[in-house]
């Protein structure tokens, strides 16, 4: 009875949102108060709906429902709790109903954290998400209900794929989906503006901390999947330029070029109709995202089972969003293209420059992931674009990004004097060349892509690190400043990790057996022997391996192959020993005819700096949200 | 500097870059594409002869065969064989009897060389290049 419940509380929930919808629209439109006075409530409804059916979801999974299709296939009663929980979006259905719910509770934060804001522009925003809601339940509801019967109830369930038992996985995809369905705010924002006609400079910084905080969620969803991809998957990289990462980059890439151009639009009032188009693109690319790796056109980790009628109708829905936005965008946006006046030498000009490498460089991603899709469709042949592709083509669009971040933060808006700029920072070329020059020697061989990759790092570090000790001197820096530093160096760290990795890391697949011993990177690795240990729903054969430098020990690592009971399919669980300048990475291959085994040791200088800049960019983002500016100009507004 | 002036500067530097981008998108596309090839295609003589491609299809049953770290096994569409030989660590998911995609390029004998096996993260899933070449193969096969 009780999946029923949910069911029919999801179909109830499309009816509120419908008239979260249609009726508050209507209702500023012709100024009829009584019906914008219904956003609030049918939003809370609608929450309280969908809070409903996912716990309920959730506690199908908890008490092993098996009569239930979608636990049945995702779960299993030997899985331990968390990953039962976890798997409640480890599937298709279930991950968008997780992809409502959360945009549920963007509308919420939204209707509760806006009272200070004019009721018809509160109205609006919440019925554009009303609006987006309808569009996604009517899609889980006729192609992809998680609380489908099994009749009769199985035994026991499928499993959760092995891969996918992993804390990892447990919160990535909720943070990743939050930050997706977070530009949903920034693009009802963008078009409630468009109705109202208001594209103001408050329009702007009403949605600044929105779509910040999207960014922040975004950046840690991304983070944490390349993060699982590195310990899981097995082979050490944490980056692929798989169609699905891509799907998540493009969103990011365009959302940050959004945040930047917001700060324009508030601060000069410029760049409206760009930052307006930045935000409707933004959300479009989440949905083309979602559309991609849900409707199983493309072929990944995160390709489930596939149905067509499900890629139709994401297909559909994402025409119609893009298309009447774009309408409405062509006939409201504002017509002055750059707005306030602003010199060459000014904020503006590094902002927009940087926009413009931000989004080719996110159309030259774009066209990658679509090109294979495109020429199979024109039936010309079946061809793969590989990451050769990708890094030829993006780094040298974004490497420009870096030498603008040095400068822009340094320059005034309006204009500035460049030779004044330029005096100052000469101090910041000068660290930038010498450790452009000084690493790579000192990490024994010099590569122009290394040299490039310390040069820019170094360059927006010691930029970033005067100008904070400037600011610092001057009086108290505001918490957006240190926010936007903290992202930048964020991106400098990011790019020291990248380039580590790239120039310097050690992989080797040997063969060994009991006794051997293998070295990389200036440590020895001693393998011990397998034995067998089970664990709660699996066997495990465990290596044992000794981890020496200069003949110190250092550390034991236990990397696994395990084999899950209710699959065929076994899983390699690497070993890392994780440190601040380095991990040493030890996985199994498989048992080779004469006892011995194939091992696959690796050294990554470096490589939890990538991690660690992202870190620090969600970080600044979290520190500019807070920032008291926000606080007091909406307290100003309502009094 | 006029506005005007102003605006065309950007304009340009704007088309500029995006020019550029394009250049080297178009460079990188055709220099990094890999085609796929069923093997019968490939037994046709129809495969790429200086650059890599990739074959998808199935590792076909008892094939598999070590020599050290060295593995050869054969790629089957059901029609034609591929023998094919990898030094490396087999992903997870590589066994026999199940779909794969494999980039590399053919050597003077006749083997494929390959540089990467890509094997899916299911079970349960096949690779639909490699299904697509087993429904290529019994296509022309239903025709003769």
């Amino acid at each position: 009875m009780i999946p029923e419940f949910a069911h029919y509380a999801l179909i109830l929930a499309l009816c509120v949102a419908l008239i979260q919808g249609v009726l508050p629209l209507i209702g500023a439109h012709q100024g009829r108060r009584e019906w914008l006075m219904l956003a609030r409530p049918a939003a809370q409804t609608v929450f309280l709906l969908l809070a409903t059916a996912f716990v309920i979801l959730a506690w199908s999974f908890y008490s092993n429902d098996f009569s239930v299709l979608y636990v049945a296939e995702h779960s299993n009663s030997q899985m331990p709790v968390m990953y039962r929980l976890g798997a409640v979006w480890g599937g298709h259905e279930g991950s968008l109903l997780l992809w409502v719910f959360l945009l549920s509770t963007w509308t919420i934060l939204v209707s509760q954290l806006s009272k200070a804001l004019d009721e018809f522009m509160v109205a609006r925003v919440i019925g554009v998400l009303g609006l987006v809601m309808s569009g996604l339940l009517l899609f889980v509801i006729t192609t992809s209900n998680p609380f489908e019967r099994l009749l009769p109830a199985a035994q026991d369930g499928r499993s959760l794929n092995p891969l996918l038992q992993d804390p990892g996985l447990v919160f990535h995809p909720p943070m990743l989906y939050m930050g997706y369905v977070g530009f949903s705010v920034a693009f009802a924002f963008a078009i409630a503006s468009l109705l109202s006609g208001r594209l103001d400079a408050a329009w702007a910084r009403w949605s600044r901390p929105w779509t910040t905080a999207a960014w922040v969620f975004l950046t840690l969803g991304i983070a944490l999947g390349s993060w699982w991809a590195y310990y899981e998957l097995g082979w050490g990289g944490w980056w692929f330029w798989d169609p699905v990462e891509n799907a998540s980059f493009i969103p990011w890439l365009v959302g940050t070029a959004l945040l930047h151009s917001l700060a324009v639009t508030e601060k000069r009032g410029g760049f409206k109709s760009w930052t307006v188009l930045l935000a409707i693109t933004a959300f479009s690319l989440s949905l083309l995202g979602t559309f991609l790796v849900r409707s199983g056109v493309l072929t990944s980790v995160h390709a489930f089972a596939t149905d067509p009628r499900r890629g139709v109708f994401i297909l559909i829905f994402l025409i119609l969003v893009v298309g009447s936005s774009l309408i409405l965008y062509a006939w409201r946006a504002p017509k002055s293209s750059l707005g306030g006046k602003f010199s060459l030498s000014s904020r503006e000009t590094f902002i927009l420059l940087g926009n413009v490498f931000l989004v080719v460089s996110a159309g030259s991603v774009l066209l990658g992931t679509l090109y294979p899709l495109l020429i199979d469709a024109l039936h010309l042949g079946k061809i793969s674009v590989g990451p050769p592709y990708f890094n030829s083509v993006f780094v040298p669009i974004t490497a420009p990004l870096l030498v603008l971040m040095g400068i822009g933060p340094w320059t005034n808006w309006k204009g500035s004097n460049l030779l004044v700029v330029i005096k100052r920072l000469w101090l910041a070329g000068l660290v930038a060349v010498l450790a452009g020059i000084s690493i790579p020697l000192m990490m024994g061989e010099f590569t122009w892509l290394a040299g490039l990759g310390f040069l820019l790092a170094f360059w927006v570090i010691a930029s970033g690190c005067l100008q904070i000790v400037r600011q610092a001197k001057a009086g108290k820096p505001t918490r957006s400043f240190i926010g936007m530093q903290l992202a930048h160096l964020g991106i400098a760290i990011f790019v020291i990790g990248v380039t580590m990795v790239g120039a310097y890391q050690e992989e080797k697949d040997v063969r060994m057996s009991a006794g051997d011993t293998v070295s990389v990177g200036g440590y020895q690795i001693q393998f011990q022997g397998v034995n067998v240990v089970p664990g709660p729903n699996y066997q495990a054969m465990r290596g044992t391996f000794l981890l020496a430098k200069n003949g110190n020990a250092q550390t034991i690592m236990y990397p696994e192959k395990r084999n899950y009971f209710s699959s065929t399919m076994p899983m390699t669980e690497a070993a890392i020993d994780v440190g601040l300048t380095r991990d040493i990475y030890v996985s199994l291959g498989e048992e080779l005819p004469d006892k011995s085994w194939a091992v696959r040791v690796y050294y990554k200088p470096f490589i939890d700096w990538i991690w660690g800049g992202c870190l620090l960019m969600a970080l600044g983002g979290i520190l500019s949200i807070s920032d008291k500016r926000y606080r007091i100009k909406l307290k100003r507004q309502a009094s | 500097m006029k506005p005007r002036h102003k605006r065309a500067l950007i304009i340009v530097a704007g088309l500029v870059a995006i020019g550029v981008a394009a250049l080297l998108i178009l460079n990188a596309l055709n220099s990094n594409i890999a085609l796929y090839v069923t093997p019968s295609e490939v037994s046709a003589g129809k495969a790429p002869k200086d650059q890599a491609f990739r074959i998808g299809g199935m590792v076909k049953e008892g094939s598999l065969r070590r020599d050290d770290l060295t593995v050869h096994f054969v790629i089957t569409d059901l029609v034609k064989d591929i023998p094919v030989a990898y030094t490396g660590i087999l992903p997870d998911l590589f066994m026999e009897g199940k779909g794969a995609v494999i980039q590399g390029r053919m050597n003077a004998n006749g083997e494929f060389i390959a540089s990467e096996v890509l094997a899916k993260h299911d079970e349960n899933y096949m690779p639909p290049e490699a299904k697509h070449a087993l429904e290529q193969a019994q296509k022309n096969g239903n025709n003769k």
